[in-house]
C-alpha cells in the first residue's frame, strides 16, 4: 500500500494525474428554477467573486491583516444554496468564509472592513477575514477549526426543532472535514434526533495542500459515507448554481417538513490557493485550467442568455456590483484601526476583560 | 557548525532522529508539502512514507495513532498545525497519553513526542496564535518543552525524542525563521529539565521562555544601559521545571521578573513566582513581577503588538522592582 502510494506522486502531489471537472449538464437548464432566482444566484456570484478579486488585490498590497481563504471558483455553492434558504434560517461557514456571509446578504462595506481589521468592520476589527459572523443575518460564524461547526449546526437546528419553528440549519465544510470526529458525530446526531440540518461539503479536492484523496477511505468523501447513517448519497456539480439550488431546495423541503437531515457533497475547485500564502504548487499540471475552463460564473451567464434573459441586465447587475464592491473598499479604507483599548473588551458580560469584580 | 534558523534546525533534529528506525512522523500536509512550517521539507523524499505519513485532518487520529505506535515500540513525532489545533487531540493527550504509565504501574509508557507550534507571529488571531502552555503543563505526566534557539531547539527535540515519557514540544512561531544560531554538525542532545542561564547578572533575575526570550535579551540589553546589571535565565523546560536553577539565580539576585506571552491568570508564570516565594522568600527584595500577555484573546496583526509584551514592558517590570 505504501509503496503504491509513494509511486502514484512520486513524493510531490504535483505529479498525480490530475483531476478535472466533469463537463457541465446542459438539462440542468431544464430544472424548474424560477428565472428571478436564477437571475440573483447570478448577482451573487458576481458579488462572491467580484468582491474576493477586490479582497485578493488588497491582501497584494499588504491591506487584508491575518491570513485569509478565498472561495474563488466555489461560488456557485454559496449561491445556490442562499437562494434556497429564508432569512430566517440559520448558516454555519469555515474559515472560508467571504463567500457565504456575502450571500446572507452582510454588506460588503463591514465585510471588507473587517478583513482589513477596521473599527468598523463586521466584529469592529477583531475577528478578520476568519471569523466573519452576523447573527442579525443568520450567519452564525464562520469556525476555523476544522469541522466543530458541524456539531454547533445541529444545536441551533435543534433548538429550532423543540421551539417548534420551521427554520433550519445549514453548514458548509470541505472534504477534508470528513476525516474528523466532529463530521461524524455530527451525522449521527442529526439522524437520530431528525434535526432539521443540511451539511453541505464543498469537495474542491483538497485539504489545505494534500489531496483529500490520498487519506480518506472513499472516493466520494461526503456521498460514500451517507449511506452509512442512512442518507441518500447526493452529488452535485458545485459549479452549476442550478444543481446546487435543486439540491438545496430539497433538502431544505425536506428538513422543514420533519423529514430530517440531509448531507450534499458539490464538486467544485478553489481557483487559487488554500490561504494567501500558498501559490498551490501541489496541484497538477493542466487541473487548474480545466477547472477555470468550468468557471462557474461564465457558464452560468451563457445559460441565462439562453433562457431570454438579455445581456443589458447582466451588464447591469456586474456594473451595479462593481460598484458596490469600489464603495465597500472605500468605506473599508476609510475606516480607522480600532484603538489599543479594543483588546481589553468582549471578554465578560460587563464587556470588559477583567476576572475579578 | 552551520548556521540555521530555528526551523532548519527543527528540520535536522528530525532528520537526525529518523536514523533510528523506530521513529516516524505523523500529521498534516507534513510529508509531500513539508508542513505548513516547512519544517519537515524533504524528509520524506529521504526517509520514504512509511517513517513519514501524511494524515487526514483528524488531530485524535493522529495523536491516538501515535500513541499506540508508542506503546507498541515506537518512537513516533506527531505535529500538530497551530497550538490551537491541538485541542482536538485532548481526549487523548489528557486521558492516555499522559497516564499510561501511572494507569499500567509502570508497565507501559507512551514514548511520543508532539510538536505544536504556538505564539503569535503570523497575525491571523486566536487558534493561530495562542499560548496554552499552561494547559499542558497541569497535566502529570506530560513534559512541555520549548526552545528559544537553533541550538536548543535540535539539542531538545533529539531528547525529547529519546525520553521514556511523553513531550509536548512547543515550537514558536515567531522564532522559526528569525532565530538564527550556530548548530553544531554532530548531534548532540540538551537535557530535558534543565534551565540555562544565558546571560549572568547580578541585579535581578529575568525568567522567560520560547519566543518570549527575543524581548528578554533585548530588554537585558537595554537594562545594562542604564548600569541594571540583569541575569537571563531562558526556561527551556517549563515540565520538568529547573527550580534548582532559578532559586539560585534568584537568591543571588534578590529580584525576579517572569515573562510570558501567554495570559496572565493561572499562566505558568504563576507557578514560577509560587516556587520563588515558597523557596526563597527570605533572599527577595521586591515583590516578583510578572509580564505576560493579557487576559483576553490574541487579536489579529495590528494590535499583536499590544498583546504581546514588549521589550518596553519587561524593562519597566524591572525598573520598578529595582526601585524597591
Ligand atoms: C482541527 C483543525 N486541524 C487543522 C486545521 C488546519 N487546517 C485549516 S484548513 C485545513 C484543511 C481543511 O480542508 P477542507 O475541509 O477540505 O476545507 P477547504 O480549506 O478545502 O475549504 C486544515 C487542516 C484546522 N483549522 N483545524
Ligand atoms: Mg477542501
Amino acid at each position: 500500500m505504501s509503496t503504491d502510494r509513494a509511486e502514484a506522486g512520486r513524493h510531490d502531489f504535483a505529479l498525480r494525474p490530475s483531476r478535472p471537472p466533469a463537463p457541465v449538464d446542459h438539462a440542468n437548464e431544464d430544472l424548474p428554477i424560477p428565472l428571478e432566482t436564477r437571475v440573483e444566484m447570478y448577482r451573487l456570484q458576481q458579488e462572491l467573486r467580484q468582491f474576493e478579486k477586490r479582497a485578493y488585490d488588497l491582501f497584494m498590497q499588504n491591506l487584508v491583516k491575518g491570513t485569509s481563504h478565498l472561495s474563488l471558483g466555489q461560488e456557485a455553492v454559496a449561491a445556490g444554496v442562499a437562494a434556497a434558504i429564508r432569512p430566517d434560517d440559520y448558516t454555519f461557514a469555515t474559515y472560508r468564509g467571504h463567500a457565504h456571509t456575502l450571500a446572507r446578504g452582510v454588506g460588503m462595506g463591514p465585510v471588507m472592513a473587517e478583513l482589513l481589521g477596521r473599527e468598523d468592520g463586521l466584529l469592529g476589527g477583531k475577528g478578520g477575514s476568519m471569523h466573519l459572523t452576523s447573527v442579525e443575518h443568520g450567519m452564525m460564524g464562520s469556525y476555523a477549526i476544522v469541522g466543530a461547526h458541524l456539531c454547533i449546526a445541529n444545536g441551533a437546528a435543534w433548538s429550532a426543532q423543540i421551539r417548534g419553528t420551521d427554520q433550519v440549519a445549514v453548514a458548509f465544510f470541505g472534504d477534508g472535514t470528513t476525516n474528523i470526529g466532529a463530521f461524524h458525530e455530527a451525522l449521527n446526531f442529526a439522524v437520530v434526533w431528525k434535526l432539521p440540518v443540511i451539511f453541505v461539503c464543498e469537495n474542491n479536492l483538497y485539504m489545505e495542500y494534500t489531496p483529500s484523496d490520498f487519506v480518506t477511505a472513499v472516493p466520494h468523501p461526503a456521498a460514500d459515507r451517507a449511506p452509512a447513517y442512512g442518507l441518500e448519497a447526493v452529488l452535485v456539480d458545485g459549479n452549476d448554481a442550478d444543481a446546487v439550488y435543486e439540491a438545496a431546495r430539497k433538502a431544505v423541503e425536506l428538513a422543514r417538513s420533519g423529514g430530517g437531515p440531509s448531507l450534499i457533497e458539490a464538486m467544485t475547485y478553489r481557483h487559487g490557493g488554500h490561504s494567501r500564502a500558498d501559490p498551490g504548487k501541489y496541484r497538477p499540471d493542466g487541473e487548474v485550467d480545466a477547472w477555470l475552463e468550468r468557471d462557474p460564473i461564465p457558464m452560468y451567464h451563457q445559460r441565462l442568455l439562453r433562457l431570454g434573459v438579455a445581456e443589458g441586465q447582466l451588464t447591469e447587475i456586474q456594473q451595479e456590483v462593481a460598484q458596490r464592491v469600489d464603495d465597500a473598499t472605500e468605506y473599508a479604507k476609510a475606516s480607522a484601526p480600532p484603538g489599543d483599548a479594543a483588546l481589553m473588551t468582549d471578554v465578560w458580560a460587563d464587556g470588559g476583560s477583567a476576572w475579578r469584580n | 557548525m552551520t548556521e540555521l534558523n530555528m526551523a532548519q534546525a527543527l528540520n535536522a533534529a528530525l532528520d537526525r532522529a529518523l536514523a533510528d528506525e523506530r521513529v516516524v512522523l505523523l500529521g498534516e500536509d507534513i510529508g509531500q508539502t513539508g508542513g505548513v512550517f516547512r519544517v519537515s521539507d524533504g524528509l520524506l523524499e529521504k526517509h520514504g512514507p512509511d517513517r513519514v505519513i501524511d494524515t487526514p485532518v483528524s488531530e485524535a487520529g493522529i495523536v491516538g495513532a501515535a500513541y499506540g505506535m508508542a506503546v507498541a515500540g515506537l518512537r513516533p513525532i506527531a505535529e500538530m498545525q497551530f497550538m490551537g489545533f491541538s485541542y482536538p487531540a485532548f481526549d487523548q493527550i489528557i486521558s492516555h497519553v499522559s497516564r499510561i504509565r501511572n494507569r499500567s504501574r509502570h508497565r507501559f509508557t507512551a514514548p511520543l513526542v508532539i510538536r505544536v507550534p504556538y505564539g503569535a507571529g503570523i497575525g491571523a488571531a486566536e487558534h493561530h496564535s495562542e499560548s496554552t502552555e499552561a494547559l499542558y503543563a497541569h497535566i502529570p505526566g506530560l513534559k512541555v518543552v520549548v526552545p528559544s534557539t537553533p541550538h536548543d531547539a535540535y539539542g531538545l527535540l533529539l531528547a525529547a525524542v529519546d525520553d521514556p515519557d511523553p513531550v509536548i514540544f512547543l515550537e514558536p512561531i515567531r522564532l522559526y525563521r528569525s532565530a538564527r544560531g550556530e548548530v553544531p554538525e554532530e548531534p548532540y542532545t540538551v537535557p530535558i529539565g534543565t534551565a540555562k542561564v544565558e546571560k549572568p547578572g547580578s541585579d535581578v533575575t529575568i525568567i522567560a521562555y520560547g519566543s518570549m526570550m527575543r524581548e528578554a535579551r533585548a530588554a537585558a540589553t537595554e537594562l545594562a544601559q542604564s548600569d541594571i546589571d540583569a541575569e537571563l535565565l531562558d526556561v527551556r523546560t517549563i515540565i520538568p521545571f529547573d527550580t534548582e536553577t532559578v532559586l539560585e539565580s534568584v537568591t543571588r539576585t534578590g529580584r525576579a521578573v517572569v515573562v510570558h506571552e501567554a495570559p496572565r491568570t493561572a499562566g505558568f508564570g504563576a507557578e514560577i513566582a509560587a516556587q520563588i516565594y515558597e523557596h526563597a522568600f527570605y533572599s527577595l527584595l521586591a515583590p516578583v513581577e510578572r509580564v505576560t500577555g493579557w487576559d483576553t484573546v490574541v487579536p489579529l496583526r495590528r494590535a499583536e503588538q499590544h498583546y504581546v509584551p514588549s521589550v518596553g514592558r519587561v524593562v519597566a517590570a524591572v525598573h520598578r522592582v529595582m526601585e524597591t
